[in-house]
C-alpha cells in the first residue's frame, strides 16, 4: 500500500520534472514563460478532473482502495495551481501589486483564475487528519468548494482563448461528466432509498 | 541584457561601391525577369532564382533612417514563433508545417481603382524595379509580445505608385493566398478564409509600411509570410498580412479577418496603444522574446513620430 501510494506520489511528480527538464535542455519555445504558464495551468486543470473523478471511479469500479489517493490528487492539484499562480505573479508581474490587482478585477478570465486558486487554499489547510477530525460533519460541507474550483478553472481556460475553444470544451465536458455520474447516482439513490422506506425491495447499492 | 547594436555601424553602409553594384545586378536580373526573359537568363542570375532556393541570400541591402538601434531577436527565435493561422493555431505549427506549402510559382493580382490594368504580377514583376533595404523593426504582437526582426523589403507605397490609383482609391486591401490543399489550416477551417487586411491610403503609403520578401539577409521562410508580406510596424502583428495574394484599391473601407471573427475586440486600424487594452487583457505592456521581464508597451510601437499625425482628432479609443 504504502508503496503504491509512493509510486502514484512520483507520478504525479513526473510533469513537473518534465517541465524542469525541457526548460533546461531548451526544450521550451522562444517564449519560455508562456510555455511554463500554459503547461502548469493544464496539469492543474487536469489533476482537478482526476481528483474529482476518484469518487465515481469508485462507485463503477467498487474498488474502495482508490478514496486513498483522493487527498494526493487534490493536493497536487493545488501545487500545479500554486506553480501556475507564482509564475503569473512572478514572471509575468513580477510583484507589481497594481498591475496584478488591475487584472484580477479588470480581465474576467483573470477573475476566475484567481477566484478558483483562493477558493482551493482552504482546502489545502484543512486536509490534514486533524482538521478533517475537528471539522466533523462541516468537513466535507468545506471541500464542496472544489467543485466551484473546477468550474471557476475551466471558465479560466474558456475566457482566455480566443476561436480555438476546442481544448477548453473538453475539459468542459468531462468535468460536466463527472457532475452528471454524481447527479445520477444521487437521483438513483433516492429512488432507491424510497422504496426501501416504504419497504418493497431492498437496497443493492 | 540588451544589447544596443547601432545601426550606423552596419558594414553593408561602409562598403557603398559593393553596395551599388549588387543592388545593380539584383534589380537587373529581376528586370529581366520582368521582362519574360527568366528562361533565357543572360546575367547570370534572375529574381527567379534568388526566390526559387529556400534560403537564398540577399545581400548588399540599403539601410534605413528607420531602422530601430534595439538588438534583433535571433533567427531562430523570429521563424520558430509565429501566427499564421493558416498552418495551425500553435505558434509552432507554422514553422512545423511551413513545408507543405509551395510557393512557386508566385503572383499578385492587383485590382481596383487604378489608372494601369487590372492583371495577376509575377512576383518578378512586382519586385522589379524596387532596391531592397533592411528594415530592423520592432513587431509588437496584440496578444502582448514583441520581437525585434530585421526585415528585408520596400516600401509599399513606391509599388502601389506605379499601379497609379485612382481618386476612388480610399483603402488598399490585402488577401493571403487560399489553399487548403496545402495550408492544413484553411482544412480546418480556424479562421474565414481567406486572411483580409487592409490600409487606409495614407497608411499605405506611409514611408513606414513596407513590403517585405526576407528578413536577416535571406529570403522569407514560408512561416514568415514567404514570398511576400506586409510590415506595418506601428500596428498589432495581425495587420501586417503574410503571403500575400491579392491587392486591391478600394473605395470603403474593408472589413479585416480578426474584426469578421470578433469586432469587439479586433477592430480595423489596431494600432499599438498602451491606453486601449484588450477586452480580455492589459495593452501597457509586452513581453520581449528573449527578454525575462515585461516592458512598458509605446504608443504606436514607438513609431508616432512618423504616424501619429494621420490620427490627428482621432477617438483611438473608439477606433482600435
Amino acid at each position: 500500500m504504502r508503496s503504491a501510494k509512493t509510486l502514484v506520489f512520483c507520478l504525479c511528480l513526473v510533469p513537473a520534472l518534465v517541465l524542469v527538464w525541457d526548460s533546461v535542455t531548451g526544450g521550451l519555445s522562444v517564449n519560455p514563460i508562456e510555455d511554463i504558464t500554459h503547461r502548469t495551468g493544464d496539469w492543474a486543470l487536469r489533476f482537478v478532473m482526476l481528483t474529482l473523478a476518484v469518487t465515481p471511479f469508485r462507485w463503477l469500479s467498487g474498488w474502495n482502495e482508490v478514496i486513498r489517493y483522493r487527498r494526493m490528487l487534490g493536493l497536487f492539484t493545488f501545487w500545479y495551481a500554486s506553480l501556475h499562480f507564482s509564475t503569473y505573479i512572478v514572471f509575468d508581474h513580477f510583484f507589481d501589486i497594481r498591475s496584478i490587482a488591475d487584472d484580477v478585477i479588470e480581465r474576467k478570465y483573470v477573475t476566475a483564475g484567481f477566484l478558483g486558486f483562493v477558493l482551493m487554499l482552504p482546502l489545502a489547510v484543512t486536509s490534514t487528519q486533524g482538521w478533517i477530525r475537528r471539522l466533523g460533519k462541516q468537513w466535507s460541507v468545506l471541500h464542496r468548494l472544489i467543485y466551484v474550483t473546477a468550474v471557476a478553472g475551466v471558465v479560466h481556460f474558456l475566457w482566455l482563448v480566443k476561436l480555438e475553444t476546442s481544448e477548453p470544451l473538453v475539459y468542459a465536458a468531462v468535468l460536466s461528466g463527472l457532475f452528471l455520474v454524481r447527479v445520477v447516482r444521487r437521483k438513483l439513490m433516492r429512488a432507491v432509498g424510497h422504496q426501501v422506506s416504504r419497504g418493497k425491495t431492498s437496497a443493492t447499492f | 541584457m540588451l544589447i544596443k547594436q547601432a545601426p550606423d555601424i552596419l558594414s553593408s553602409q561602409i562598403t557603398p561601391e559593393n553596395l551599388y553594384w549588387n543592388r545593380r545586378s539584383f534589380i537587373r536580373a529581376a528586370s529581366g525577369a520582368a521582362l519574360g526573359i527568366a528562361g533565357t537568363a543572360t546575367f547570370g542570375g534572375t529574381a527567379g532564382d534568388l526566390l526559387a532556393a529556400p534560403q537564398s541570400d540577399l545581400t548588399d541591402l540599403r539601410q534605413s533612417q528607420f531602422s530601430t538601434a534595439d538588438a534583433p531577436n535571433s533567427y531562430d527565435e523570429i521563424t520558430s514563433y509565429n501566427n499564421f493561422y493558416e498552418f495551425g493555431l500553435q505558434k509552432e505549427d507554422p514553422k512545423r508545417y511551413a513545408d507543405e506549402l509551395s510557393i512557386e510559382p508566385w503572383s499578385v493580382r492587383v485590382e481596383g481603382h487604378m489608372n494601369k490594368p487590372a492583371a495577376n504580377y509575377t512576383l518578378e514583376d512586382i519586385l522589379a524595379p524596387h532596391p531592397l533595404e533592411e528594415r530592423i523593426y520592432r513587431l509588437r504582437c496584440v496578444e502582448a509580445w514583441s520581437m525585434v526582426v530585421p526585415w528585408v523589403g520596400f516600401p509599399l507605397g513606391d509599388l502601389l505608385k506605379r499601379f497609379e490609383p485612382t481618386s476612388r482609391a480610399k483603402f488598399v486591401k490585402f488577401e493571403t493566398l487560399v489553399r487548403p490543399a496545402e495550408f492544413r489550416g484553411q482544412r480546418a477551417r480556424n479562421l474565414q478564409y481567406p486572411y483580409v487586411e487592409g490600409l487606409r491610403m495614407d497608411e499605405a503609403m506611409n514611408p513606414l509600411a513596407i513590403l517585405s520578401v526576407g528578413l536577416y539577409g535571406k529570403t522569407l521562410l514560408n512561416q514568415n509570410g514567404a514570398p511576400i508580406r506586409l510590415v506595418v510596424p506601428w500596428k498589432y502583428g495581425f495587420k501586417s498580412i503574410k503571403s500575400i495574394v491579392k491587392i486591391e484599391f478600394v473605395e470603403e473601407e474593408p472589413r479585416n479577418t480578426w474584426n469578421i471573427m470578433i469586432p469587439n475586440e479586433y477592430g480595423f486600424y489596431a494600432n499599438v496603444n498602451p491606453e486601449v487594452d484588450h477586452p480580455r487583457w492589459s495593452q501597457a505592456s509586452e513581453r520581449r522574446i528573449g527578454e525575462f521581464f515585461r516592458q512598458r508597451t509605446q504608443m504606436f510601437n514607438g513609431y508616432g513620430y512618423q504616424v501619429a499625425s494621420m490620427y490627428d482628432g482621432m477617438d483611438l479609443a473608439e477606433r482600435y
